[in-house]
């Protein structure tokens, strides 16, 4: 009966006001879209705990992980060794390329939002080139005198130096914006960064010419690995990527204003440079937490937004929370392939991300033009 | 009600010198009235308007029904005043709706969303401004005419008691000019709008504005009726045009016809 009025009601809303029947239809779309997306995505981390080159037969694993809910009991035939294997090894590693997957692509498409060029990615204001410039610092002092720390220093000083350099491209490009109306820092930003960027990466040469012995170290951790992904390192970026997508979930509307240009956004009631700076802030947060444990994942903070919006519409308001799960999803995928193939030398995830990646980027591309 | 009072705008120049683009401009634009700003490239035209905008750093104080604009949010000041760029950047891939719903962007707060109230509002100007069968439509697939409906239909989901158009019909044909204007005009007599517009094409600013202000140089040079603003003379001496002036005399419209010849030399 209450039903029946329900929809007595909602139908008198529609007849009265034709925009909301519309826009609870688009909002069912958003709905099916989200839930779709984290369907796929909790596909993803069972297929990428249950894949691997050791540990118990890939089919067990799931029904293990069903057997571990509560009010559910069925016999898996996993032993506490192959476990240990799944949980310890496995699990850590598919969690952390989610956060990290889905971390850099939310970032990648806020960037491109708040600066309308879709040509950025999250690394654009100096996140990456800073991180390897910490990390390699960090690396001169040497494994052996780091190795009793309390704390590795190699993502701790990747961490503060990838801070640290946004943070200085933010006053450079603030500083020296060209004229006094609204919205003037946007390009100056993006020419700071370049400037940043090209001078951390130069102070990062001139150390590694200095420590030659170094070469191999830095360039495994420049290509980025979720090889070594313990649980400590998921505990240490879950605040991070917690606290930034949330933050960045909640100013989809506001990217959505950018789209028509930082004046006409201002003369529709955003503070276009505050809003600039919140929406920067927790996407390079987040970032330089994930590449501080993972190193620099290229690529898919790029494409992935790119990919989301041919798929699924351009409006922020999906595209945001769509760009994590997505993210998320296409990290962990294209961590298998890097485990299995050349087993047991590992591929450098970044090598696999943008194998897999720019080809389907090109045929997405290629179809929706067609179409 | 707009008061602007000793509203000056300039830009950094070379050096430490900077180019005056208004001078000293004070003016009161009553409520419900339409004025017109004219003048050739350059003039100041845009720059007036950006400031009452809140776009570019301006001297002197601008009030909105006795408020100083100054002093408000950019929230505050949005709902107060809705701005038509000369240019507006249009997504292609965003949906009529969605793109007039960004003019609500002041009555929701920061970490909201839209209410029903607002879709109400959406809904409603969408329907006015004759875009019923574009709403779900994205904006690269309509005409300049429509994009253009579209545009003021975003700028009228403001709700705002002032309206200012940055030459708001450069970019459509003849009808498309006349369209454009005929609905601003009854949107102004409907919502009891103070319009404030730049407009190129003299003849349709001395037919559909009350009153026009020409700048030159960012100094104004006349003001009035378009009767007493568009004479040859003046004309030529600002736009360097040769133009004959005539009125029509079964509704006294002032129309400006250009014609062969050198301009008038100061």
């Amino acid at each position: 009966m209450a039903d029946i009025v329900t929809a007595l009601d909602s139908a008198r809303d529609d007849t009265r006001n034709p925009g909301t029947s519309a826009s609870r239809i688009e909002r069912g779309r958003d709905l099916r879209w989200f839930v779709g997306a984290a369907g796929a995505l909790v596909v993803t981390v069972v297929v990428g705990a249950s894949i691997g080159p050791a540990g118990p037969d890939w089919w067990r694993v799931p029904l293990e992980l069903l057997d571990r809910l509560p009010l559910i009991s069925i016999d898996s035939g996993v032993t506490e060794a192959e476990w240990a294997i799944v949980w310890k090894v496995r699990m850590p590693r598919v969690i952390l390329g989610g956060l990290v997957g889905g971390m850099l692509s939310v970032a990648g498409a806020s960037y491109q939002g708040v600066f309308r060029n879709p040509l950025v990615d999250p690394y654009l204001l100096g996140a990456a080139s800073g991180a390897g410039l910490g990390a390699t610092i960090a690396l001169t002092v040497g494994r052996g005198t780091t190795a009793s720390w309390s704390i590795d220093p190699v993502p701790a000083m990747a961490f503060v130096v990838a801070v640290v350099t946004v943070m200085v491209t933010y006053l450079v490009g603030t500083a020296f914006r060209g004229s006094h109306s609204v919205g003037s820092t946007g390009v100056t930003l993006v020419l700071a960064g370049v400037a940043v960027v090209s001078f951390t990466t130069a102070v990062q040469t001139f150390i590694l010419q200095r420590n030659t012995e170094l070469f191999r170290e830095v360039f495994r951790w420049i290509l980025g690995s979720l090889a070594r992904a313990t649980w400590s390192d998921v505990r240490l970026v879950v605040p991070y990527v917690l606290i930034a997508t949330v933050t960045l979930v909640l100013h989809r509307r506001h990217l959505d204003a950018f789209r028509v240009g930082d004046q006409e956004a201002a003369t529709l009631g955003v503070s276009v440079e505050r809003t600039r700076l919140v929406i920067v802030v927790a996407a390079t947060l987040g970032t330089a937490a994930v590449v501080s444990v993972a190193g620099l994942i290229g690529f898919l903070g790029l494409v992935v937004p790119h990919v989301v919006r041919l798929v699924a519409g351009a409006g922020y308001r999906r595209l945001i929370p769509l760009s994590f799960l997505c993210g998320a999803s296409f990290l962990i995928t294209a961590d298998i392939p890097g485990r299995m193939l050349s087993n047991p030398a590992e591929t450098p995830i970044g090598v696999v991300t943008a194998f897999i990646g720019a080809p389907f980027f090109i045929y997405l591309l290629r179809s929706r033009r067609i179409s | 009600m707009i008061e602007l009072h000793d509203v000056t705008v300039s830009y950094p120049g070379v050096g430490k010198r900077s180019n005056l683009a208004l001078a000293p401009f004070t003016e009161r634009v009553e409520s419900g009235e339409w004025v017109g700003v004219i003048g050739p490239n350059g003039a100041g035209k845009s720059s007036l308007l950006r400031a009452i905008a809140g776009l570019v750093d301006h001297n002197g104080t601008i009030d909105v029904d006795g408020q100083p604009l100054a002093a408000m949010s950019t929230r505050a000041r949005a709902s107060l005043v809705a701005y038509v760029a000369q240019e507006p950047i249009i997504p292609d891939d965003m949906s009529v709706r969605d793109y007039v719903l960004l003019g609500r962007t002041p009555y929701i707060s920061y970490f909201g969303s839209p209410t029903g109230d607002d879709r109400w509002v959406v809904a409603d100007v969408i329907d006015r401004l004759r875009l019923g069968d574009f709403a779900g439509r994205m904006l690269g697939a309509l005409s300049g005419g429509e994009r253009q409906r579209a545009v003021l239909a975003r700028a009228l989901a403001q709700q705002a008691p002032v309206l200012l158009l940055d030459e708001p019909t450069s970019a459509l044909d003849i009808g498309h000019q006349q369209q454009a204007l005929e609905l601003v005009a009854e949107l102004r007599s409907q919502e009891q709008l103070t319009v404030v517009s730049a407009l190129h094409d003299l003849t349709l600013a001395g037919t559909y504005t009350d009153r026009l202000v020409m700048l030159d140089q960012g100094v104004v040079v006349a003001a009035g009726s378009a009767k007493d603003v568009l004479t040859a003379e003046r004309l030529g001496v600002v736009y360097h045009v040769c133009v004959t002036v005539e009125e029509d005399p079964d509704d006294g419209a002032v129309i400006v016809v250009p014609r062969r010849g050198f301009p008038v030399q100061e």
